[in-house]
């Protein structure tokens, strides 16, 4: 991971765009926001399936209107601790393009926020150090207020979760 | 609605032509006398040349004029059909697709050479080497015609909505003109008064006394695109000159046989006409995707209706139980029908093997004869599209790898003849489909001289047969000393293996040195819905496919515990390992009192598995696996309960495996 590539990976989610649509939820305390574009919908909790043997990142499986989705949960990716479901707990099931391919995920939240506009000139790259998360991880910072929203970079995300050591 | 591209229409109907065409020379060269299917060639190519005329595709009208012209010689009887002859006109079939598929490529000299090729194997005469090379320049040199003038008689009357259909009867005539000399009388008996008259309908009939030098051949050209509809009597004239009488001798046998044909013809070309668009009325050309559309709303429909079967189940309410009843009955046999709109018959598929088996003779030099068994078992479509590409490597491994060349052949014993046989048959919810050769059988020394030049195993490595007959599904493999145009790329065994179970499907070898070789693939019916057997094990939701199921007991308390150390028992004299499914999904749960074993099978092998609780069986609808889950090999996927839970499918091929290696596992141990 160098600067040239976190550069690219931050002009590729802006795509010479002022400002960028965005869906914001939290998980543990931190706000997250992803491309309101690649929001299919939002959905109150559902039961999940779990699918024995799969990546802890992705353990489960719901019904998403007819069609078998997996559940993931970010916590895992950026190495946050679980927490129980809440009443305000959604899962946001967004569509990522994955090997070239569509793909619906459900991604576990504890809340989710509104849909807002990020404005490009306060975003950041992500440091390179100083930081507890994969760098590749997050597309970009954006600055709000006195905090930040996180935009991960879910294609890579997703990607790159190693499979289970027993798997 | 979208409208269609006629051009597109015309390619579809090529394909079919072409195919209906290539069928038919196939089985022309099992009887090369049948008349039916010689008739079956040419009404293929009259067709194409037509349609192709008619959508602009001019090149391709041309050409495949010439092959009919050919052809129509042996439909008459004037040159026998010949292998060598067959094999000239696939060739030229080839040449018309390409014409069709890029009909403003420059295919004249690839028309001229299939064109001579032609000729020289329908043996034609060069009168009509003339004919057939007038409108391409570069053909054959014209020869000076031979035959002197021959007077025919020409009586046709063309049906009364001719003029509607386009048919410009003066046309005709003045063709007829261009071939030499002639004389036309109307013939005006059936025209009616004036008043009754129709001015658009034809009632004129006409006789003509034509002097050419041209066959009879030329005159039916002329009436080649109306010929079907037509009265048409040709008879031969008393010899205009004493310098032909030798000709006529010779044609006088010919010529009521001539007469005879054309009378013949007509009727038969009424009925084959007739048989054709009663097949076009019986079937319905529909679109893949509407079909899956289709598909896909059903298997939500089924869904639905076992949620109702659950509801109504729970209720006291008969009335809702009758519907409830009334409604899983029709929505199991929508299902049931919906499957078998999607499956066809195998045959179709094998179909294709003929040619390419042909082909193959023909560039190796060897001596082939393909047999075919159970054409008539019905497979998923998707299942059939997915394995022609792995199918057409196996058969061409065959041929290349496994069978010797005719004198080896001979050497060793064998008839001079190799034999590939193609054969499919269903067995509970699969298809088994063999691919099998009497060749020389895998050289087992040369595969693993190969593999451990690979290094894909270790020098002097010990292996089973069946392992070391595996490794020939390994990447990167080919046992071909010498790479040839049809295999031993090393691209090839193992994509085959890969589509095979993708479609989750087994794929197996059995060699015999000198003897010859069998691959088998096991593929299940359909990827769309199966019948499962529902269990639980913990607090989850399994489905085990029901045809992969033996039967069902009960694992008594006592037998669970004698069998802490040996996860295998004992039925009906076999040993049968079995899986804990508890254990192996770390469900974390205690396991219930009485638990089931369910005996699940893949051929010869059996393993059990022990669940909770036996729930029952259940039309399930298959959901692929996200690509997320793809690592996951316990699971070939998912379906939705009535309840609107997700279930997992366990992939039994997989649990097969794993039940084999604990056994072995344990028998190594102990």
């Amino acid at each position: 991971m160098n600067v040239e590539t976190v550069k690219h990976a931050f002009d590729h989610v802006w795509n010479g765009q002022d400002e960028l649509s965005v869906l914001t939820f939290s998980l543990n305390g931190e706000t997250f926001a992803i491309e309101a574009i690649n929001v299919q919908e939002i959905l109150d909790l559902l039961p999940e399936t779990r699918v024995p043997g799969a990546k802890p990142f992705v353990a489960g499986v719901i019904n998403f209107r007819g069609r078998v989705i997996p559940i993931a949960d970010l916590r895992r990716a950026f190495g946050m601790e679980a927490t129980e479901a809440t009443i305000d707990s959604r899962i946001v099931v967004v569509e990522l393009t994955l090997d070239g391919e569509p793909c619906l995920v459900g991604i576990r939240t504890d809340k989710v926020h509104e849909v807002t506009t990020l404005p490009r000139s306060a975003g950041e790259p992500p440091p390179i150090v100083g930081m507890r998360w994969r760098p590749d991880f997050i597309h970009c910072l954006v600055r709000r207020g006195s905090d930040f929203v996180i935009i991960p970079n879910l294609e890579v995300i997703f990607s790159t979760q190693p499979a289970r050591a027993a798997a | 609605m979208t409208s269609l591209d006629p051009i597109q229409v015309f390619r579809t109907e090529a394909a079919e032509l072409f195919e209906q065409i290539e069928t038919g020379l196939l089985d022309l060269l099992n009887d090369l006398s049948d008349q039916a299917t010689i008739d079956a060639v040419f009404r293929g190519l009259h067709t194409l040349k037509g349609s192709g005329s008619m959508f602009g595709f001019e090149a391709l009208a041309a050409f495949t004029h010439h092959c009919e012209t050919a052809f129509d010689r042996v439909r008459k009887g004037q040159v026998p059909a010949t292998a060598e002859l067959v094999a000239a006109v696939l060739d030229a079939q080839d040449h018309m697709k390409a014409l069709v598929s890029t009909p403003n490529g420059d295919h004249e000299e690839a028309s001229n050479r299939l064109l001579a090729a032609l000729q020289a194997a329908a043996g034609e005469p060069s009168a009509h080497a003339t004919v057939v090379a007038a409108p391409l320049p570069k053909a054959v040199a014209a020869e000076p015609s031979k035959t002197g003038g021959k007077g025919f008689r020409i009586t046709f009357r063309l049906p009364v909505n001719a003029m509607a259909n386009g048919t410009n009867p003066l046309g005709l005539l003045d063709e007829l003109q261009e071939l030499g000399s002639c004389t036309v009388k109307a013939d005006l008996s059936t025209v009616p008064t004036l008043d009754a008259l129709e001015p658009t309908d034809l009632h004129i009939g006409w006789t003509l006394d034509l002097i050419t030098d041209k066959g009879r051949d030329a005159i039916d050209d002329v009436f080649i695109f109306v010929m079907d509809d037509m009265e048409l009597t040709v008879t031969e004239l008393a010899p205009p000159a004493p310098a032909a009488a030798q000709e006529a001798s010779a044609a006088a046998a010919p010529a009521p046989v001539a007469e005879v044909a054309a009378k013949a013809d007509a009727p038969k070309a009424q009925a084959a006409d007739a048989k054709h668009g009663a097949k076009q009325a019986e079937n319905v050309r529909v679109p893949a995707e509407r079909l899956d559309e289709l598909m896909d709303r059903v298997g939500e429909l089924v869904i639905a209706q076992s949620r109702l079967s659950q509801l109504a189940g729970s209720s006291a309410d008969i009335h809702l139980r009758a519907v409830s009843e009334d409604v899983e009955r029709l929505s199991g046999e929508l299902r049931d029908t919906m499957m078998v709109l999607r499956m066809v018959p195998v045959g179709s598929l094998f179909g294709r093997f003929r040619r390419l088996v042909h082909d193959l003779a023909r560039e190796t030099g060897k001596v082939i004869e393909l047999e075919t068994e159970g054409e008539t078992t019905e497979v998923d479509k998707t299942v059939i599209e997915r394995l022609a590409d792995p199918l057409v490597h196996l058969v061409r491994n065959s041929v290349d790898h496994g069978l010797e060349p005719p004198d080896e052949r001979v050497a060793s014993g064998k008839e001079k003849t190799g034999r590939v046989i193609l054969s499919a048959r269903q067995s509970g919810g699969e298809v088994i489909i063999t691919i099998k050769d009497d060749g020389r059988g895998v050289n087992r020394e040369r595969v693993r001289a190969k593999a451990e030049a690979s290094g894909l195993i270790q020098p002097g490595q010990m292996l089973t047969d069946q392992e070391l007959l595996q490794l020939i599904f390994q990447p990167g493999f080919s046992t071909a000393a010498q790479v040839t145009n049809l295999s031993g790329r090393g691209v090839g065994m193992d994509v085959v293996k890969k589509t095979v179970e993708a479609l989750r499907g087994i794929i197996d070898i059995r060699s015999e040195p000198g003897r010859g070789s069998e691959i088998s693939l096991r593929i299940p019916l359909t990827l769309a819905i199966i019948d499962g057997l529902l269990v639980r094990v913990g607090s989850g939701s399994y489905v085990i496919p029901l045809s992969a199921v033996e039967e069902c007991l009960e694992l008594s308390l006592e037998d669970d515990l004698r069998s802490r150390g040996r996860s295998f028992i004992s039925l009906r004299d076999n040993l049968v390992p079995f899986l804990r499914l508890r254990e192996l999904f770390e469900t974390g749960t205690p396991p219930d009192r009485y638990q089931k074993m369910v005996v699940i099978s893949t051929g010869d092998e059996r393993v059990g598995l022990v669940v909770d609780q036996i729930i029952g069986d259940h039309q399930t609808v298959i959901k692929s696996m996200s690509k997320l889950h793809h690592d996951v090999v316990t699971f070939s996927g998912a379906t939705i309960l009535g309840d609107g839970n997700v279930a997992l499918i366990l992939d039994v091929t997989h649990l097969v495996a794993v039940g084999q290696q604990q056994e072995a596992h344990l028998r190594a141990a102990g």
